[in-house]
């Protein structure tokens, strides 16, 4: 077992222990904190694989600034283990009936797919230069529309924000 | 994969020896930034530790470390102290991808000076920092204080107004160098006349300097920006419940941010270590002095910013929040937006 190997699951099993402590610890604080650590294990995996592009991004965008964000919320309103409120059964008994069917689904497909081995070949495909060039070439339209949809995402963020101000005004 | 025991030792080295300087600089900048209040405000400033006050930073150290350790009951523990150490750690990771001089090329082979050269050195730096506020928050809402989580939450939408400015007025710098590696960007700026135009980002870019200088007042948490520790409206700050060393790590933090922030300004703007008429120099020195006077320029350039950083502090009142807020999304944005666009068509039309 080489360094590879050893850091290979090292990370994994840091991914997958930090994102059972997400739902698990009833502390939406140490959930959010759980979340950043997967996204770190993530981003190793991403470096592994010579991607070093999308790791950082990978923690730029969702460590740096949407788990920020998820933090702020928390803290703003306190939420609690004491205060989370209490869940009726029915809302149990349908995320449990939906979490197994979400179960089913991944199991029937991960049951005829086949597991190709590691390829340890460094590939240069996720440095910045090659993103780019395939991001503005071949998937130029695709890319495009996604930045139309963030855009209209803001605006409609912005007008739901401007609405509330004037009523006060 | 085969580990190269010479290779990890060389690293070692390089790391323990810029850490070490880190510390060090970033300990004296809390001396010069109270000799500086101090010529400015016609004082002496500290004059009583050893010559010119000279040892007051490690007297001080000694009694911040000698201070009684205060938890307080109501807070949560880990992530009471987890705060002070991860602004700690996010304040020197970003000086692993700072070129701090030329490869010295000996007879055994070539010595980088560069702890990593990855070819996302900016996007590194950019990553580094927006984790830096999680040190922050984390403190200011484990500590169970209302002041503590109303500057925690301000230090960190201020850090996230400000990072988003800060860039787009890259991204135009980046359009012009056409490589994300700081290695490559400082070598672009070698010398400083190349027959035809400054080499000097600073020179390309003016607009995107004042831009990202002025984030980096809002990133740095200093004044006119120093929000987050408005003692008039906050008591203190963030780190109010902390006391002894742990204070001193976020207080240390900040100027450690300060030098290293410093010296990333000097390496896209003003040439990192390079400086005019290398080449002569070069020719006329032996490899390592030339690397050593390398250096010493671009701590020299670093230490020019960092005192510009203090004047400024004892010159400009505190901005009040929504302006502050105002200037990051109203003025910052649009001007780095138009900054880039400007840069496009040049670059499209005039340089090709």
């Amino acid at each position: 077992m080489g360094v590879y190997e050893i850091i290979f699951w090292f990370l994994t099993v840091m991914a997958l222990s930090c994102a059972l402590g997400v739902i698990l610890s009833r502390n939406p604080v140490n959930s959010v904190l759980f979340l950043i650590a997967t996204f770190f294990a993530i981003s190793g995996h991403y470096i592994l694989l010579n991607a070093q592009f999308l790791a950082i991004v990978n923690i730029i965008v969702y460590a740096g600034a949407i788990m920020v964000l998820f933090l702020f919320v928390i803290m703003l309103m306190n939420l609690n283990a004491d205060t989370e409120p209490q869940k009726n059964r029915l809302v149990q008994i349908a995320g449990a009936v939906s979490g197994g069917t979400l179960l089913l689904v991944i199991l029937a497909a991960l049951r005829t797919s086949t597991i190709t081995t590691l390829d340890q070949t460094s590939t240069d495909i996720g440095l910045i230069k090659n993103l780019g060039k395939t991001l503005f070439t071949q998937f130029v339209l695709p890319f495009e529309i996604s930045s139309v949809l963030f855009l209209s995402a803001m605006i409609g963020a912005v007008v739901i924000g401007r609405k509330e101000t004037e009523k006060e005004a | 994969m085969q580990l190269d025991i010479a290779f990890i030792i060389e690293k070692l080295l390089l790391i323990s020896v810029i850490l070490l300087g880190s510390l060090g600089i970033a300990m004296y900048a809390t001396w010069a930034e109270r000799k500086v209040a101090a010529v400015m405000q016609d004082r002496r400033g500290p004059n009583r530790a050893g010559f010119m006050g000279l040892f007051q930073p490690l007297a001080d150290g000694l009694k911040l470390f000698f201070k009684e350790e205060i938890i307080p009951d109501r807070s949560t523990r880990f992530l009471f102290i987890l705060g002070p150490a991860l602004a700690m750690l996010t304040a020197v990771m970003t000086s692993a991808v700072v070129p701090w001089g030329p490869d010295i090329v000996t007879e055994n082979g070539v010595i980088s000076l560069q702890v990593a050269d990855i070819n996302i050195g900016i996007l590194f730096i950019f990553g580094v920092v927006s984790l830096g506020v999680y040190g922050v928050m984390l403190g200011g809402w484990a500590s169970n204080n209302k002041f503590s989580l109303l500057s925690s939450i301000r230090a960190a939408s201020q850090a996230i107004s400000y990072e988003l400015a800060m860039g787009l007025s890259l991204v135009a710098m980046l359009m012009m160098t056409g490589s994300l590696s700081l290695r490559e960007i400082v070598e672009q700026q070698h010398g400083f006349w190349d027959g035809n135009y400054f080499t000097w980002n600073f020179f390309k870019q003016p607009l995107g300097f004042f831009i990202f200088l002025t984030c980096a007042f809002a990133e740095l948490n200093r004044a006119p920006f120093d929000l987050p520790e408005c003692e008039s409206e906050l008591n203190m700050g963030y780190h109010q419940e902390y006391s002894s060393m742990k204070l001193g790590f976020y207080l240390f933090a900040e100027y450690i941010n300060l030098f290293i922030s410093s010296t990333v300004i000097a390496t896209l703007f003003f040439g990192g270590y390079n400086f005019p008429f290398m080449d002569q120099v070069a020719a006329s020195v032996s490899p390592v002095l030339f690397a050593i006077i390398c250096v010493l320029t671009l701590l020299t350039k670093a230490i020019c910013i960092i005192l510009f950083f203090m004047f400024i502090r004892w010159t400009l009142p505190r901005f009040r929040y929504d302006q502050l807020m105002r200037l990051g999304w109203r003025s910052l944005i649009p001007l780095a937006l138009v900054n880039m666009v400007i840069t496009g068509a040049v670059i499209l039309w005039v340089i090709k």
